[in-house]
């Protein structure tokens, strides 16, 4: 808490203007605000994607319905596959605090194949929808289902990729700082595709079943 | 660094108030995401109640009560995170995802009923 | 269908012979000009070898002051496109009456207003404000650099990117014709077949991703790297607008994204968000674009307003009047400008009820800015005016947006703007603000922080002469479309029948010329300054006696900014220190810890720019190259981990020793 570091009259009541010694803002201190911000950014996305569905998904143009389409007991499986990956990403996490490389790497592995699993079911109900002649083409309500639901499903994707990554990185170099913040971004990430998901099953599959 | 000062290995990165749960915390959120999971798919894929409109205020209100728990359990959410910083911007974003949504639907719905074809545009409201 | 044609669409997509405007004389020449200059600009380079320095000190700096720097050499080089357009469209508007065509049938004039409004708002203001952000707000908060250095650069360079693709528009194939935000069905695969609407969005989305990641930097930059003391009540009013200025962007960006991603998904793949038929609405789009549209504006125009406070201040000699209802005034504007996008298509059928609240709440939000005007005038009030150039430019301001505002109040009534919506009455309400507003505030932060970018200050006589020539050109320009839009003459037309009109046209036309004897002052102000750099040095890095932490630096700053983080007691901060005291310490120095430059930036955005240009084109296998390339680099540069170095103490020493002597041979 020094003064003026020239020496100056130290009778005099200075204030001190300068931090002669630095706290080093701890290296990487802003990256978990700056990734939540982004992530309300993000929201945003899916909020424009939610107000499309709202608006167009009574849009059948004479094609299919959700009713016709909709299997919730796979839609069901496929929830809890999303749920489980969050809880064992929580598992990671914990393993992580605790410096615990391998459990860290365990527990990640088996949220990448629950993720995997999730993205898997997903495409084969859009094929199937496809496949039957509900493109994304056939109607306005088609569209809209197909982008929300698949750009919720590319996220996870994009998240499936980041979590390998990250596992090779904390592989090479182990749970340093650095890393620590990666797999905590990674943590909000994945966290909010499953909150994501909780509005589409409610608002297109369960909601579409009742139009 | 920071080890000296943390007395835990390379657990840097989480300072100011950040909490990380438990395995409590985690397994009670999922338990309670299974519950919330479960009671609207059963309502609707049942029929349990009768009314529809009782239906889709019940799945909402499940809907927005396991977000919630998502927020709290999962996203460690509260108010000391980044120092308030975290959920100012959470509110803020919500109610622009209300604004947006909710703006939307209004708008669009009042546009799709005035300017339909063959529409009595004397009626106009 | 020959296997060399089938091996060439596969190779080129729809890319063909066709796609260059050989047969355009205006585009030959323009082509002509640019690739003279161009070249000159190439050889001048190479002649000096100024490559490697250009790769290393600018290109790869993640510097926030260079990289600021850069965004302005960026916005000037568009603005001078964008009013290149500007110039064509009121010399044919000035002639084409009754049987005279004017020299721009609609197809050409149709890309030249479309261009005009997507270059000065995406590719002119945008980065003109960000630039100012940029390189400002770190040194106003006592930082050494933006929270996320590198992904500044990547910021500034998918921005670049943006614009790169609207100027290859211009010679290879051509540009929307939709109007500035392309609007469905116009913009949809059926009316819009050809490249212009797919230049139009990919350039937009590249730009779009820098911007949005600059938002969420300096909003954890102000959030997290303030110097002790700082309280957010004791931000400079720059940062309080900068702050909420990137809340909106990113709050407003992401809808943007989605809208032009639905557009493309309709054009790309067949969807029917935004078409006339199987479900389609595309007055969705208009809804959405206008979500984001409405608090675009405010984004452009909350940064604007920080300047004119800080010049008010420094330039009066007094403290800014009512500091915290400036502060509330910009928060609710950012909040309010979220619940009026509707105001924007009151014409399209929603209705009494939705109308009636959407004007009511456009004519609110009206009211903090009014509230911000009276603060500017109660700072001037009883204050030691001095009439440098940033002074003149914020009175002229003041003026001018204050009628710009008034119309906009008027268009807020919905009966009075189903008379004058989409008039001239429009167009000279939006130029009137953009204009009167960011565009003179843009001129007002260039005279004012030049000094502290370049240490020397801007010569005063060129910078005279363009005031004057904006300002009489402005409104030369403008007030006659309110006059013909009032009249009932609409926009974007590009040939007339009522020869009375005329008179006004051309009024408008003179005053497009004043305003480029405006630009080429200001062009020569920029060269007369260099030429005349050391009458016009700045040697305290103290020009003006400012009020903020800026003003405490060098000019320019070394590269950490700051060789002992200051500690802030006071609003004004520097005001307080240089009244309280302050001794610059000229020993005891540190080490400072900086991070590295990366060339990793502008090659993601180069590949990005590869990326749309063959989605623009349907060159298949480039767009999967380019997209798995963006990512393979993406994903490689996580895994360098050696991102910093340190400055060590002795050459930070030496740096601010050169300092001391400098302010010593002053004194």
């Amino acid at each position: 808490m020094a003064m003026t570091p020239t020496g100056a009259d130290a009778t005099a009541e200075l204030p001190v203007f300068c931090l002669t010694k630095e706290h080093e803002h701890a290296a990487g201190g802003s990256t978990l605000l700056g990734f939540w911000i982004y992530l309300m950014s993000d929201c945003l996305l899916f909020a424009a994607l939610f107000a499309t569905y709202g608006v167009l998904g009574g849009s059948y143009a004479g094609g299919p319905a959700p009713k016709d389409l909709f299997e919730l007991p796979l839609v069901a499986v496929n929830t809890s596959m999303l749920l489980l990956s969050s809880i064992t990403y929580g598992f990671a996490m914990l393993a992580t605090y605790q410096g615990r490389v391998g459990a860290t790497q365990g527990w990640l592995i088996v949220t990448a194949l629950f993720g995997l699993a999730f993205v898997g079911i997903e495409l084969y109900e859009f094929t199937h929808m496809i496949h039957d002649g509900a493109t994304p083409q056939r109607s306005a309500f088609l569209s809209a289902f197909f982008t929300l639901v698949g750009t919720h499903g590319l996220h996870v994707t994009v998240g499936l990729v980041w979590m390998v990554t990250l596992m090779l990185q904390v592989g090479q170099r182990g749970l340093i700082p650095e890393n620590v913040r990666r797999l905590a971004c990674l943590s909000l990430f994945w966290h909010f595709l499953d909150v994501i998901w909780i509005g589409v099953f409610t608002f297109v599959y369960l909601g579409g079943m009742l139009r | 660094m920071s080890d000296a000062v943390h007395g835990k290995p390379a657990a840097g990165g989480h300072a100011h108030g950040d909490s990380h749960g438990s395995l409590r915390s985690y397994l009670t959120g999922f338990i309670l995401s299974v519950i919330l999971t479960a009671i609207p798919f059963w309502l609707v894929m049942f029929g349990v109640l009768n009314s529809k409109v009782a239906t889709e205020l019940a799945i909402t209100t499940l809907a927005v009560v396991q977000i919630t728990v998502h927020m709290v359990y999962f996203l460690h959410m509260n108010t000391r995170s980044e120092d308030g910083w975290s959920i100012m911007a959470l509110v803020f974003t919500l109610i622009l995802v209300v604004i947006v949504l909710i703006g939307s639907l209004w708008i669009i719905y009042h546009l799709n009923a005035n300017m339909m074809p063959d529409r009595d545009m004397s009626q106009m409201p | 269908m020959s296997t060399d044609s089938t091996l060439l669409k596969m190779a080129f997509g729809r890319l063909t012979l066709d796609a260059f405007p050989i047969h355009e004389p205006i585009l030959v020449a323009t082509f002509a000009g640019v690739a003279l200059g161009g070249a000159a600009v190439l050889g001048v380079i190479s002649y000096f070898r100024l490559w490697g320095y250009l790769w290393r000190e600018w290109f790869t700096t993640i510097d926030h002051k260079r990289i600021g720097i850069m965004y302005m050499i960026l916005g000037l080089v568009m603005l001078l496109r964008g009013f290149a357009d500007a110039l064509m469209m009121r010399w044919q508007q000035a002639v084409a009456f009754g049987g005279a065509e004017g020299f721009l049938p609609a197809h050409h004039y149709d890309q030249i207003f479309t261009a005009h409004g997507v270059i000065m708002i995406f590719f002119m203001a945008m980065p003109f404000i960000t630039g100012l952000m940029n390189f400002v707000v770190p040194l106003q908060i006592g930082a050494r650099d933006v929270s996320f250095p590198f992904l500044n650069n990547f910021s500034f360079w998918m921005t670049a990117m943006g614009a790169a693709l609207v100027m290859v528009s211009l010679f290879v194939g051509e540009f929307a014709r939709t109007g500035w935000l392309a609007y469905p069905p116009l913009s949809g695969i059926a009316y819009s077949p050809d490249v212009g609407v797919d230049y139009y969005i990919w350039a937009l989305q590249i730009a779009g991703v820098g911007t949005l990641l600059s938002g969420v930097n300096l909003i954890a930059t102000i959030v997290k790297l303030r110097a002790p003391g700082m309280t957010m009540m004791k931000m400079p009013i720059f940062t309080w607008t900068a702050l909420c200025t990137n809340v909106l962007i990113v709050a407003a960006f992401p809808i943007l994204t989605v809208t032009l991603a639905l557009l493309s998904l309709d054009r790309y793949v067949g969807t029917n968000f935004f078409t006339n038929d199987l479900g389609g609405n595309p007055m969705m789009y208009v809804n959405l674009i206008w979500i984001w549209g409405h608090p675009e504006v405010y984004i452009l125009i909350l940064p604007i307003f920080g300047v004119f406070s800080e010049v008010t201040a420094t330039f009066s000699g007094k403290r800014l009047f009512g500091y915290t209802s400036m502060v509330y005034a910009t928060v609710v504007i950012t909040i309010l400008s979220y619940l009026v996008w509707l105001h924007h298509f009151f014409t399209m059928g929603s209705g009494a009820s939705v109308n009636s609240f959407f004007g009511i709440t456009t004519m609110i939000i009206s009211i903090p800015t009014g509230a911000k005007m009276f603060n500017w005038l109660f700072t001037l009030y009883r204050g030691r005016i001095r009439f440098e150039l940033p002074m003149m430019w914020t009175l002229a301001f003041m003026l001018t947006f204050v009628i710009g505002g008034m119309t906009g109040v008027l268009l807020a009534v919905p009966p009075a703007d189903f008379v004058l919506h989409n008039s001239l009455f429009l167009v000279a309400h939006f130029h009137n603000v953009i204009i009167g507003g960011v565009v003179f505030g843009v001129f007002a932060g260039i005279s004012y922080w030049f000094p502290k970018a370049f240490g020397f200050r801007l010569d005063p006589f060129w910078g005279k002469m363009s005031f004057w020539f904006w300002v009489a050109g402005f409104y030369l320009a403008f007030m006659p479309l309110y006059v013909l839009g009032l009249m009932g003459v609409t926009r974007r037309l590009r040939h007339f029948e009522d020869p009375t009109l005329q008179v006004w046209f051309v009024i408008a036309a003179v005053g497009a010329a004043l305003i480029l004897l405006g630009i080429v002052s200001f062009l020569i102000q920029i060269y007369v300054s260099i030429r005349r750099r050391e009458a016009l040095r700045d040697r305290t890095g103290d020009p003006w006696g400012g009020r903020t932490l800026e003003w405490s630096t060098a000019s320019p700053p070394p590269e950490y900014n700051f060789a002992f983080t200051p500690v802030v007691h006071d609003n004004d901060a520097w005001w307080d220190m240089k009244h309280r005291g302050f001794r610059r310490p000229v020993a005891g120095f540190n080490a400072i810890h900086m991070p590295r430059n990366t060339g990793a930036g502008f090659i993601l955005a180069a590949l990005s720019a590869v990326f749309g240009f063959a989605m623009i084109w349907h060159i298949w296998w480039l767009a999967a190259l380019g997209f798995v390339a963006v990512l393979a680099v993406a994903i490689a540069h996580t895994f360098n981990y050696q991102r910093d170095f340190q400055i060590p103490a002795n050459e930070v020493e030496r740096t601010e020793a050169g300092r001391t002597r400098l302010l010593a041979a002053r004194a």
